[in-house]
C-alpha cells in the first residue's frame, strides 16, 4: 500500500509514516476502504504508522476500531491514532492540567492541598502541611511539609522552593527525605528526578533552565 | 455589646485554661465585665484555678439542657464584682453539647458583658467545635515547642475556615536559656511559622502554678513576669499598644522594654 486513494493518503515524514484519513466521507466507508486497502498490502516487513484521523471527532471506541482494522489485516503496526479534535470536556481538563493554581496563603499542619496541574503557592508549606501536583510545585515561601510534583507518574515534574526544608519530597514514584540532623535549609533550589539515576536530586534555581528547559511549555504537556 | 473570645490550642496542657484565668482577671483589674465561659465538659478546671469550685450549683450542661436559668449558673468572682465563671459539668461529656446551643448561650450573654472568655478543650473533635461556635475571635496558645507549634498551625488551618477573625497567638511556658541554646523554638521562629499576629508571651513560671493552686490567678500579683505579661496582654486587647517585655532575665525587665519583638518589624 503506497499510493494515493480517495480516502486514504499515507506520507513519510520526519517522525515517521503517517497515514491520513478523509475527514468528510462518513465513517463506514472510510473503514470499508481502510480494511480493503490494508489486506491488498502485500509487503511483509512490519512497518511502524500513526494514524491521522484529522478534523474528524473520534472516540475511543473508534480508535481501537481503527487500531484493530490495520493490524489484524496487515503487517503494520500502529504507533497512535490521532485527531485534531478535542471535545469541549477534554479542552477543558488539558486546560486545567496546564494552567498554574496559585494560592496566596500559608498550607498549614494537617491540610493537603492537591492540585491538577503545576501549584503556584505564595506562602510557606508549613511542618506537616502536604501539596500534591499533577505538575510542577513552585513555592515562593518556606517549604518545610511534603511535596509531592507528578503526582502520580510523571517524572519530569519539579519542586522549586524560596528556601528548600522539606520534610519529604516526592516526585512520581520517588520518594526522598529530610536527614535525621537538624538542617538549616537553603535558598533558591529545586528538586527534580535525574534520569540518570533516577533519584531526587537538588539543584541551585539557576541551574533549572539547563535541566528542564522546557518547563512551561504547554504543547509539550499532554497532547 | 461584648466580644467573644475563644482561648484555644489543638494540644492539651499548654496553658488554655491557666491563660482564660489570668486574661480575664487582668481584664478585670482594668474594669471590664467579664464572663469566663468553660467548655471543657467533664474535665473542668477553670473554677478550681479561679477558687471557686465550692461556689458552684448549676453548671453550663442545666443551662443548655433549661434546668435553670443562665443567671443562676454564672458564679460571681470572689474579688471582683465584673468577673463572672460560666463552669463546665463535670458529669457529662463534650458530646451532649452542640455548636448551636452554644452559640445561642454566648449571644444571650453578650449585651451583659465586655468580653467573654470561652476555655476550649484540647483537641479538634466535638468539643472544639462547640467552643469556637460562639466566638467572635480566636487566641490561640502554644508554648515554643516543636509539637505545640505543630497543633497550633493546624488548629490555625482550621479556624481559617470558620467566619472568625485572624488569630492571634500567644506563646506560653518560654524558657530564656533553652531558646537561647537552641533547645527551644525562638519567639521568631514561632511567629513566623504560625504567621499570626502576636498578642503576647508568657514565662514559664513558679509562680503561675502556685496561685493556680491556691485559687488565686497570678494575674493579681503586682510584680512577678507572668503577671505582668497577663496584664499587657489584656492591654493588647483592649487596643493599647503595648511594647513585647524582654525576656532577659539578667537586667531588670521593667527597664528594658524591647520594641517590638516579632511584631510589625
Ligand atoms: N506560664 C506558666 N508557667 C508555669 N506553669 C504553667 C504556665 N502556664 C501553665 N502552666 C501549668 O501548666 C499546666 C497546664 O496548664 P492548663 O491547665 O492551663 O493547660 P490547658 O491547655 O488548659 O490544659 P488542657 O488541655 O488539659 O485543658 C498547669 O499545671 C499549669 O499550672
Ligand atoms: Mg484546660
Amino acid at each position: 500500500m503506497s499510493e494515493t486513494t480517495t480516502l486514504l493518503t499515507m506520507k513519510g515524514t520526519s517522525e515517521g509514516i503517517i497515514l491520513f484519513l478523509d475527514d468528510r466521507c462518513d465513517f463506514e466507508s472510510l473503514l470499508l476502504e481502510l480494511k480493503e486497502k490494508v489486506t491488498t498490502d502485500v509487503s511483509t516487513n512490519t512497518t511502524t504508522v500513526t494514524v491521522n484521523c484529522q478534523n474528524r471527532f473520534i472516540t475511543k471506541e473508534d480508535q481501537e476500531n481503527i487500531k484493530a482494522i490495520i493490524q489484524d489485516n496487515s503487517h503494520l503496526k500502529v504507533k497512535s491514532v490521532e485527531s485534531n479534535v478535542l471535545t469541549k470536556k477534554e479542552a477543558n481538563e488539558w486546560l486545567d492540567s496546564i494552567t498554574v493554581k496559585t494560592f496566596v496563603k500559608t498550607i498549614r499542619s494537617g491540610q493537603v492541598l492537591k492540585v491538577d496541574g503545576d501549584a503556584l503557592i505564595v506562602g510557606d508549606v508549613n511542618p506537616g502541611a502536604t501539596v500534591n501536583a499533577t505538575g510542577n510545585i513552585f513555592v515562593l515561601g518556606k517549604l518545610k511539609g511534603i511535596v509531592h510534583a507528578g503526582f502520580p507518574e510523571n517524572p519530569d515534574a519539579v519542586v522549586v522552593a524560596a528556601h528548600m526544608n522539606p520534610s519529604q519530597i516526592r516526585i512520581a514514584d520517588k520518594i526522598s527525605r529530610a536527614p535525621d540532623y537538624e538542617v538549616e535549609g537553603s535558598e533558591r533550589e529545586f528538586a527534580f528526578i535525574n534520569e540518570e539515576n533516577y533519584q531526587i536530586e537538588l539543584g541551585e534555581v539557576h541551574n533549572l533552565q539547563k535541566i528542564r528547559p522546557n518547563l512551561v511549555e504547554i504543547t509539550e504537556r499532554g497532547f | 455589646m461584648g466580644e467573644s473570645i475563644v482561648i484555644t490550642s489543638g494540644k492539651g496542657g499548654v496553658g488554655k485554661t491557666t491563660t482564660t484565668a489570668n486574661v480575664g482577671t487582668a481584664l478585670a483589674l482594668q474594669d471590664k465585665k467579664v464572663c469566663l465561659i468553660d467548655t471543657d465538659i467533664g474535665l473542668r478546671n477553670l473554677d478550681v484555678i479561679l477558687g471557686l469550685e465550692n461556689r458552684i450549683i448549676f453548671d453550663i450542661v442545666d443551662v443548655l439542657e433549661e434546668r435553670c436559668k443562665v443567671s443562676a449558673a454564672l458564679v460571681k468572682d470572689k474579688r471582683f464584682d465584673c468577673l463572672h465563671l460560666l463552669p463546665a459539668a463535670q458529669s457529662s461529656d463534650k458530646n451532649e453539647v452542640s455548636p448551636e446551643g452554644i452559640k445561642k448561650l454566648v449571644d444571650e450573654l453578650k449585651p451583659n458583658y465586655d468580653y467573654i472568655l470561652i476555655d476550649c478543650p484540647a483537641g479538634i473533635e466535638q468539643g472544639y467545635r462547640n467552643a469556637v461556635a460562639g466566638a467572635d475571635r480566636a487566641i490561640v496558645v502554644t508554648t515554643p515547642e516543636k509539637s505545640s507549634v505543630r497543633d497550633a498551625d493546624r488548629i490555625i488551618g482550621l479556624l481559617e475556615k470558620e467566619e472568625i477573625e485572624a488569630p492571634h497567638l500567644i506563646i506560653n511556658r518560654i524558657r530564656k536559656h533553652m531558646m537561647d541554646s537552641g533547645d527551644m523554638l525562638s519567639v521568631d521562629d514561632i511567629v513566623s511559622t504560625l504567621s499570626v499576629e502576636l498578642l503576647g508571651v508568657i514565662m514559664d513560671d513558679e509562680d503561675v502554678i502556685k496561685a493556680s493552686h491556691h485559687g488565686n490567678p497570678v494575674a493579681f500579683q503586682p510584680d512577678t513576669k507572668a503577671s505582668i505579661g497577663y496584664r499587657n496582654i489584656a492591654r493588647r486587647i483592649l487596643g493599647e499598644s503595648v511594647p513585647l517585655m524582654s525576656f532577659d532575665e539578667e537586667q531588670g525587665f521593667m527597664s528594658k522594654m524591647k520594641k517590638m519583638l516579632g511584631m510589625g518589624k
